[in-house]
């Protein structure tokens, strides 16, 4: 089914003085979807946030968000929310007063903003009365996004939301962004963590040194890698790299196993190879006990993509 | 690589639907409230307003109850015999330390502290307006600003009402003013400080947002505050004097002369006001310039202290050009028959006290027909320009009675024109500092006096 756009970019360009931090970037987001914004420090990632936030306007370029162009003005239209570079948050103000505050803003009682609910939404409910400079890094970022739902957006805009969220934290962040997209709100998410991406995300761009390397859905971004290293562990190790360096299109990587781990073995190959390597070593009597992708396929393929970038490739 | 396209992916590009094209406006009022939340929530903030609504008044109770008074500060030695001299003693503090601090605090800090709490583009996201922004972080501070100097006013002038009393106040020229007059000269004394306190409050946000984080950026206020005061005591013309904002934190004092010392005031409220318009567009501009999606940012930058210091470098310096062609106000302002006629004014209105002390018979200025006769001591010193060299002999005739009476000065003169005279007697007129009374010892208002020099009147009078 065809998707209305909320975030359409076309030849974003962005400097600081010298710096350009973006050099012709196109972005398409639908509404209903995630999309995951990934690359190494210095890639661009927040500076594209701050355009769709209104925090800065591009040089060059055309960029509409939900449906309306951006000019010159320092500003995002409606149903944008979000947060760039951590969640904003008074200190000296509870986590209730802070998103209070925010819907006096919005000219809304706390109880007509449904405060309540969405500090239940993001599991805060028990520390709504403490001073918000107590809060943990986990806290805040849900005390972040709790202020961007009162605005129930239909762009959504977070960079790193995940940081400092503890596994249950995660899962119950990653639980509302999922049901945001599913009510049909676009989120544009940052992280460096390639779990959460592929986790959350139905596309993802890459950028380095702010241009994209990437976009499209992560399946798509780990079949562009080629080769993988895995790590074998097996009943013979000694029998088991006999067998690796006699089978064709597998190298042995020395060194690249911990220190404490003598029993693994480290092998660089595409998919096919490291199958006919599992064959052989069952055909030779070679238990095989653990067979696993040093990093993951996604986060292999991003550090290919930046690192291409970044050397001039 | 590039991303995927629309026609790519059948995504369909769709235009404005009615809620998004409809952006909302945060109204002024409401990003008002906000940061006064904000702003009131802060622990330090809390105290001080705590600390100007009860601090002055007990300060003027407890001075009220010593012995010692404080006599170097104006009106301080009549801290005793009214209760309106304490918020003018207060007011003398408050327009030396207290109301550079207090705007170091509040205005110095409103824009800083969104930098120190990575709290910018948070805010910018809610308001979607920086405009607004600013306009409202100004007035929220200003808000707060004037809740403490209203609380300084109350709190002194209850201090010194409940604690004193209600009683005439002397004037700096040694009239009385009814405990009315009093209070309306203490009031309109405290709302004209208000011109270089705004002044200080708009450097205060032009520090803000010029110098983000840095601590430079909340001292700034006080800094230049140090610097008007430094100037003040400095030898210099008395253009450039009067056209340095903090002027009216000293011009208030010709209030209480009779007549009124309207001139370098309203300078000195013009100047306040002029430096406080053009330090806050300073900082609007600056402000709107900004990039609020650098993360490093740290303030502008030393080309935006630049832009910000040379208007207001500029405005003081078209200032005193403007007063000295407009007054013709040249050198110190402070001359020989100005000093003369100043000495002799106060001691005029002060022998008519020191007469209804005594219970003696009244006489009136006219009949005492006072003059003065005051040096630097040495006719090769000229008798011109500051210094506690002045020496008066005051002269004045008393009804029916032939023989001239005659009383020596000692006059300590500052800069700014204001002077204290100290009495060398005959020891019968003001060689000691109480006198008997029918009901007793009281202070001797001719023994010391304080008075004032107007800066940009004419010489011959």
């Amino acid at each position: 089914m065809d998707r209305p756009l909320a975030v359409r970019a076309r030849g974003i360009t962005k400097c600081f003085g010298d710096v350009v931090a973006l050099d012709g970037v196109d972005l398409e987001v639908a509404r209903g979807r995630i999309h995951g914004l990934v690359g190494p420090n210095g890639a661009g990632k927040t500076t594209l946030l701050g355009l769709l936030l209104g925090l800065a306007v591009a040089d060059e370029g055309r960029l509409d968000i939900l449906g309306v162009p951006i000019g010159r003005a320092l500003t995002a239209p409606a149903g944008v929310a979000g947060f760039v570079d951590g969640p904003g948050l008074y200190p000296s103000l509870t986590a209730r007063q802070n998103l209070a505050a925010l819907a006096a803003l919005g000219g809304r009682s706390a109880r007509e903003a449904g405060v309540d609910d969405v500090l239940h939404e993001v599991g805060l409910t028990d520390v709504a009365d403490d001073p918000a400079r107590g809060y943990s890094l986990g806290m805040r970022q849900r005390l972040g996004l709790a202020a961007a739902l009162l605005t129930e957006p239909r762009l959504l805009v977070l960079d790193e939301p995940s940081n400092g969220l503890d596994p249950a934290g995660k899962r119950q962040v990653h639980g509302v962004l999922g049901r945001l997209a599913a009510n049909g709100t676009a989120v544009v998410l940052s992280s460096h963590r390639m779990d959460d991406l592929q986790a959350l995300c139905s596309e993802v761009t890459v950028l380095a040194t702010g241009r994209v390397a990437f976009s499209g859905p992560p399946p798509k971004l780990a079949a562009e890698n080629g080769e993988l290293d895995y790590r074998l562990i097996t009943s013979d190790p000694e029998a088991a790299r006999a067998l690796a360096l006699g089978t064709a299109g597998v190298r042995v990587v020395d060194g690249a196993a911990p220190r404490h781990d003598d029993a693994a073995l480290v092998v660089r190959a595409h998919v096919p190879a490291v199958d006919e390597l599992v064959v052989r070593l069952v055909g030779a009597g070679v238990a095989l006990r653990e067979l696993a992708p040093v990093v993951s396929p996604l986060e292999a393929a991003f550090l290919a993509l930046t690192e291409q970038k970044e050397t001039g490739g | 690589m590039t991303a995927t396209t629309a026609e790519d992916t059948g995504l369909e590009e769709s235009g404005p639907d009615e809620e998004t094209a409809a952006a909302p406006v945060v109204p002024v009022t409401r990003v008002y409230r906000f940061e006064l939340v904000k702003l009131v929530s802060q622990w330090r903030i809390r105290l001080l307003v705590l600390a100007c609504w009860t601090a002055p008044g007990l300060f003027v109770a407890a001075v009220g109850q010593q012995s010692t008074l404080p006599v170097d500060t104006l009106f301080g030695r009549w801290m005793h015999a009214t209760g309106w001299a304490g918020p003018l003693v207060v007011l003398s503090f408050a327009g030396t330390w207290a109301l550079p601090l207090l705007t170091s605090v509040v205005a110095g800090d409103v824009f800083a502290s969104e930098d120190r709490l990575g709290t910018w583009r948070h805010l910018l996201v809610a308001v979607r307006s920086p405009r607004r922004v600013f306009a409202a972080k100004a007035l929220a501070g200003l808000t707060v600003l004037l809740l403490l100097v209203a609380g300084l006013v109350a709190s002194s002038t209850a201090g010194g009402v409940l604690a004193i009393g209600d009683q005439p106040l002397v004037g700096l020229d040694g009239h009385s003013l009814t405990p009315a007059e009093a209070a309306g000269g203490v009031l309109l004394a405290w709302v004209c400080v208000l011109a270089p306190t705004l002044a200080l409050a708009a450097v205060g946000l032009l520090g803000s947002v010029t110098l983000g984080r840095s601590p430079m950026g909340l001292l700034l206020p006080a800094i230049v505050a140090l610097g008007m005061q430094l100037a003040q005591m400095m030898p210099v013309p008395v253009a450039v004097r009067l056209a340095l904002p903090g002027y009216a934190f000293i011009a208030w004092n010709g209030l209480f002369t009779s007549p009124v010392q309207l001139g370098p005031l309203l300078i000195g409220i013009a100047a306040g006001l002029l430096w406080a318009l053009t330090a806050t567009v300073s900082a609007y501009l600056l402000f709107m310039r900004r990039d609020f999606t650098d993360t490093a940012h740290d303030g502008p930058g030393r080309g935006a202290v630049t832009a910000g210091v040379l208007p207001l470098v500029a405005l003081a310096a078209a200032t005193a050009v403007a007063v000295g062609a407009t007054t013709g106000a040249t050198g110190s302002g402070i001359e020989q028959d100005k000093v003369q006629r100043a000495a002799a004014t106060a001691f005029a209105h002060l022998y008519r006290l020191q007469t209804r002390q005594l219970g003696r018979p009244a006489v009136t200025e006219a009949q005492l027909r006072v003059t003065a006769d005051c040096d630097k001591g040495s006719v090769r010193v000229a008798a011109e320009g500051p210094g506690n060299d002045w020496r008066c002999v005051v002269s004045w005739h008393l009804p029916g009675v032939d023989a001239v009476g005659t009383a020596v000065y000692q006059l300590d003169i500052g800069p700014d024109g204001r002077f204290m005279a100290d009495g060398d007697g005959p020891k019968e007129v003001n060689g000691y500092f109480l006198v008997r009374t029918p009901a007793g010892d009281a202070p001797n208002p001719l023994w010391q006096f304080d008075g004032d020099v107007d800066l940009l009147a004419t010489s011959k009078g």
